[in-house]
C-alpha cells in the first residue's frame, strides 16, 4: 500500500508545470481568444517538444507508453494554465481509443498514431449522443460516434460549424459527416466497451483540469487579497474572507484523492472504475465551481470585469463542469451502484476492488 | 503508487479480524460515562491490551506491535467493522503516550506506560480554562515551585473523562511574569491529590462526560513535570499534533457510520425518497466518507516514507467533523417522526444509536480548537494570507 506519486512523476509534473508558467501565460491565452482559430501552432511544436502528445502513445509507435496515472498530473497542470490546447483529450482520451481498436485496424494505428506523437497529426473525439465536437477544426482525424460504433474520419471528409462557448478558449464544432462502412473501425458490443471507457477517460481529465482550476483561482484570490487594502489593511487579513479561502482549500485537499484513485483504477483497468471516476468528477467539479463564487467574491467588483484575468479561470470552469456527461450522470452511476447493492461499503472496503 | 495490501498487511488484517471475533463482548457495553460503564471499558482495554491490540503503533517492548500508520489504519478498520467498543483509554494510548516517548525521562516512562496501556491508569486532559478555549495561550492555571514541589492552583474545564480518570496531563503557568505562550509548564498529577475537586458537567445527552477541575493548593512533586520547567507550550503542541490527530479520527469510524446510514435509507426508501435531498445526501455521506479514508491513506503512505504533516491538516478537522454533522442529520430526517423518541422509550422501534451519536456530532466542529480556528490556520499557514 503506496498512496503517493513516484518521485519521476512529481519531477515531471513539477518541469511541465514550471513550462505553462512561462510559456502559456494569460497574455497569451488572451491573444489566442482574439485569433480566428484560437490556437497556436508554435505552442502545439513546444508541447511536442516536450513529448507531451506523445505521452500515451505506445512506445512501439513511438510513443512513451505512459499511463493515465503518469498523465493525471499533466492534465492537472493543463487546467492550472488554462491551457487552451486539446492537449487532454488527445492524450487521455483520443489517443487511447485509437491504440484500443483491433488489430485489423493495425494500418490506420500505424497511420496515426506516430504521427500523433510527432505532432504532425492531431485528433479530436466526439461523443456518443452529443452533436458538438471540441477542437474539430485543428484536427486532422475525428473519432466519431455512430450509435454504439466509432467511426474515423478525415476532417476533408467532414463540414464544420463553428458554436460560441462562454470561454473563449473552448472551440466546440457541429461536426456534419456520412457515416460508411469505410469509415466504421469498430461497432457493436466492441464499439459500446470503446465508448464507456472513453467516457471515462474524458470525465477523468476534466476532473483533472477542474481541479486545476479550482487551485489556480484558489491562487489568484489569495494574491489578491494581499493586493487589496480596505480599512487601511489588506482584505486578506479579514477573517471573512480568510475563511471563504479555506473552504476551497478543504474542497480541494479532499478531491485530490479521489481524483488520483480514479487515474490508477483505469490505469490497472479494476473494477467499479465508473463509480471511482464519477466521484472524482463530483468532487473536482465542485471544488471548481466553489473556487469560483468565492475567488470572484473576494475579488470584489474587480472580479466581474473582463480586464481581471481570473475571469479565464472561471470560465473554463463553469464551461468544462458541464463536459464529458455533466454532473446528473454522474450522481446516477454512484447511486445505480450504491443502492443497487453492487458495492461493497464499510470500513475495509476502500480498496477491495485493488485486492 | 501501488494501492493494494502486501501479504504481510494481509495476514494483520486477517489476525486482527479473528481476535476481535473472539474477544468483542456480545452485548454492547454501557456508555463510558457512567460509573458501571467506565469500569467495564476499562476492562476491555486490559483485555485488548492482553491480546496486544491496545497500542498496536506502540514499540513491541511496551506492549505494542510497532505498526506504522497504514498498519494502524488496516487494525482500525477491522476494529470499527467488529462493532468494538470506544476507547475509554484514548487521551493516553493516543495523546499522552506518544508525548512521553518523545518528551519523557526513562524513569517517567517506566512508571506511566506500562500502567496507561493496561488501562489501569485512565487519563484526563487538563487544557481548556474558563477564559482559555480557542485562545489556549490564555491559561491562567499557576504552578508556583516550592522546593522539591509544584502548588498548583486555578481551573481547567471541559476535561474529558475526568470524572472517573484517575491521572491528569494539563498545562500550568509556572512563570508568574509571563505571557500567552510562555512560561508554561506540562504537569501529570493523580485526580485523587488532596486540594483536586472534581465538578461533574453533564452534556447534552445528560452523562458527565467532562468536568471542570478545581485546584486549591495542590502538591505535585517536581518529577512530575513533562519536557522540563517552561516547556509546557512545545510539549502540548507535540500532543496536539497531527499525527496523534489522525490516530484519534479513523477514517474507519466514519465509513461505518456511511454503511449504516445507506443501510437505514435502504430499509426506509419509499418514505425517505418523499424528499430527493435525502437520497442525494445519503449518496454524498459515502463518497465523503471515502474521500476521507483515501485522504488519510495518502498522508499515511507519506509519513511512513518520512514525510512531514503540515498545516493542510487543518482541513482533516473540518471535513470529518462536519460529514459527521451532516450524516447523523440524514439519519434523523430519515427516521421521521420517530428520530425524537429516545432508543428505550416504549414506540421507538429499531432507531438505534442515531440520536446519541447526532447529539455527538454537534461537539465535533466545537472540540480540539474550532472550526473556525482551524480556517484561520488554513488560511494564514497553509495558503500564508495575512494575519490580522
Amino acid at each position: 500500500m503506496d498512496f503517493t506519486f513516484s518521485n519521476d512523476q512529481l519531477l515531471f509534473h513539477e518541469s511541465v508545470h514550471q513550462f505553462f508558467t512561462n510559456e502559456v501565460t494569460p497574455e497569451l491565452i488572451r491573444e489566442l481568444w482574439d485569433s480566428p482559430s484560437g490556437r497556436s501552432d508554435a505552442l502545439w511544436a513546444q508541447l511536442v517538444e516536450l513529448g507531451l502528445p506523445a505521452l500515451s502513445v505506445p512506445q512501439g509507435h513511438g510513443g512513451l507508453g505512459m499511463n493515465e496515472l503518469d498523465c493525471v498530473l499533466i492534465a492537472q497542470e493543463c487546467g492550472y494554465a488554462g491551457l487552451p490546447e486539446p492537449l487532454v483529450d488527445t492524450v487521455l482520451v483520443g489517443v487511447p481509443l485509437l491504440a484500443a481498436l483491433d488489430d485489423d485496424r493495425a494500418q490506420l494505428k500505424d497511420t496515426w498514431l506516430p504521427r500523433v506523437a510527432a505532432g504532425t497529426a492531431r485528433l479530436a473525439v466526439g461523443q456518443p449522443g452529443r452533436a458538438l465536437v471540441a477542437d474539430a477544426h485543428v484536427a486532422d482525424l475525428l473519432l466519431l460516434a455512430h450509435g454504439d460504433e466509432v467511426h474515423a474520419v478525415p476532417r476533408a471528409a467532414v463540414t464544420l460549424t463553428a458554436n460560441a462557448s462562454l470561454d473563449p478558449s473552448r472551440r466546440l464544432f457541429r461536426v456534419d459527416w456520412t457515416p460508411g462502412a469505410a469509415t466504421r473501425v469498430a461497432a457493436g458490443a466492441q464499439g459500446r466497451a470503446l465508448w464507456a471507457a472513453s467516457l471515462n477517460r474524458g470525465k477523468l481529465g476534466t476532473a483533472a483540469q477542474l481541479l486545476g482550476l479550482a487551485l489556480r483561482m484558489l491562487d489568484l484570490a489569495v494574491d489578491y487579497s494581499f493586493e487589496r487594502k480596505q480599512f487601511g489593511k489588506p482584505i486578506g487579513s479579514f477573517q471573512a474572507v480568510k475563511h471563504l479561502m479555506a473552504n476551497v482549500a478543504v474542497q480541494i485537499e479532499f478531491a485530490k484523492p479521489p481524483l488520483y484513485r480514479a487515474a490508477y483504477t483505469i490505469a490497472h483497468d479494476q473494477a467499479a472504475q465508473d463509480v471511482l471516476v464519477s466521484h472524482a468528477r463530483l468532487a473536482c467539479g465542485e471544488a471548481a465551481l466553489l473556487a469560483a463564487r468565492h475567488a470572484i467574491q473576494a475579488h470584489g467588483a474587480m472580479g466581474y470585469t473582463w480586464e481581471m484575468d481570473l475571469q479565464i479561470f472561471m470560465k473554463r470552469a463553469w464551461a468544462l463542469d458541464k463536459a464529458w456527461g455533466g454532473r446528473g450522470a454522474d450522481k446516477a452511476r454512484i447511486r445505480e451502484a450504491l443502492f443497487g447493492g453492487r458495492l461493497a461499503i464499510g470500513a475495509g472496503t476502500t480498496f477491495a476492488a485493488a485486492g | 503508487m501501488q494501492l493494494n495490501y502486501t501479504p504481510a498487511q494481509q495476514a494483520l488484517r486477517a489476525e486482527a479480524r479473528a481476535w476481535l471475533a473472539a474477544n468483542v463482548p456480545a452485548t454492547p457495553l454501557a456508555s463510558f460515562d457512567t460509573a458501571e460503564g467506565f469500569q467495564q471499558h476499562r476492562a476491555w482495554e486490559a483485555r485488548l491490551n492482553e491480546g496486544r491490540w491496545g497500542m498496536v503503533t506502540w514499540p513491541t517492548e511496551l506492549g505494542g506491535r510497532g505498526c506504522d500508520l497504514i498498519e494502524w489504519l488496516i487494525f482500525e478498520e477491522e476494529y470499527y467493522r467488529a462493532g468494538a467498543p470506544a476507547r475509554v483509554n484514548q487521551n493516553g494510548i493516543f495523546l499522552l503516550g506518544p508525548t512521553l516517548m518523545e518528551f519523557g525521562t526513562a524513569e517517567q516512562q517506566a512508571r506511566f506506560l506500562p500502567r496507561m496501556a493496561t488501562g489501569q491508569d485512565i487519563w484526563a486532559q487538563g487544557w481548556s480554562e474558563p477564559g482559555a478555549g480557542s485562545d489556549m495561550a490564555a491559561i491562567r492555571s499557576t504552578a508556583r515551585r516550592d522546593g522539591d514541589h509544584y502548588v498548583l492552583n486555578g481551573q481547567k474545564i471541559w476535561s474529558t473523562r475526568a470524572v472517573w480518570a484517575d491521572w491528569l496531563f494539563g498545562i500550568f503557568r509556572s512563570d508568574p511574569h509571563s505571557s500567552r505562550h510562555h512560561g508554561l509548564t506540562f504537569i501529570l498529577l493523580p485526580l485523587d491529590s488532596p486540594g483536586v475537586t472534581v465538578r461533574p458537567i453533564r452534556q447534552l445527552n445528560g452523562l458527565a462526560g467532562f468536568a471542570e477541575i478545581f485546584f486549591d493548593d495542590v502538591k505535585v512533586p517536581a518529577e512530575n513535570v513533562l519536557g522540563g520547567e517552561g516547556m509546557g507550550w512545545q510539549v502540548a503542541m507535540s500532543t496536539a499534533g497531527f499525527e496523534r490527530g489522525l490516530l484519534l479520527r479513523s477514517p474507519a469510524r466514519f465509513q461505518e457510520t456511511a454503511r449504516r446510514l445507506v443501510q437505514l435509507y435502504l430499509a426506509n426508501r419509499e418514505q425517505a425518497d418523499r424528499d430527493p435531498a435525502i437520497g442525494e445526501a445519503v449518496m454524498r455521506a459515502w463518497l465523503d466518507a471515502e474521500a476521507y479514508t483515501l485522504s488519510t491513506y495518502m498522508t499515511a503512505s507519506r509519513l511512513v516514507q518520512g514525510g512531514k504533516i503540515g498545516p493542510e491538516s487543518s482541513t482533516n478537522k473540518i471535513f470529518w467533523s462536519e460529514l459527521d454533522q451532516r450524516m447523523h442529520e440524514t439519519a434523523l430526517s430519515i427516521l421521521g417522526e420517530r428520530a425524537e423518541l429516545l432508543p428505550e422509550a416504549p414506540d421507538a422501534g429499531e432507531v438505534g444509536q442515531w440520536l446519541d451519536g447526532f447529539l455527538f456530532a454537534q461537539a465535533g466542529p466545537i472540540y480540539a480548537g474550532t472550526n473556525e480556528i482551524q480556517r484561520n490556520i488554513i488560511a494564514e499557514r497553509m495558503l500564508g494570507m495575512p494575519r490580522a
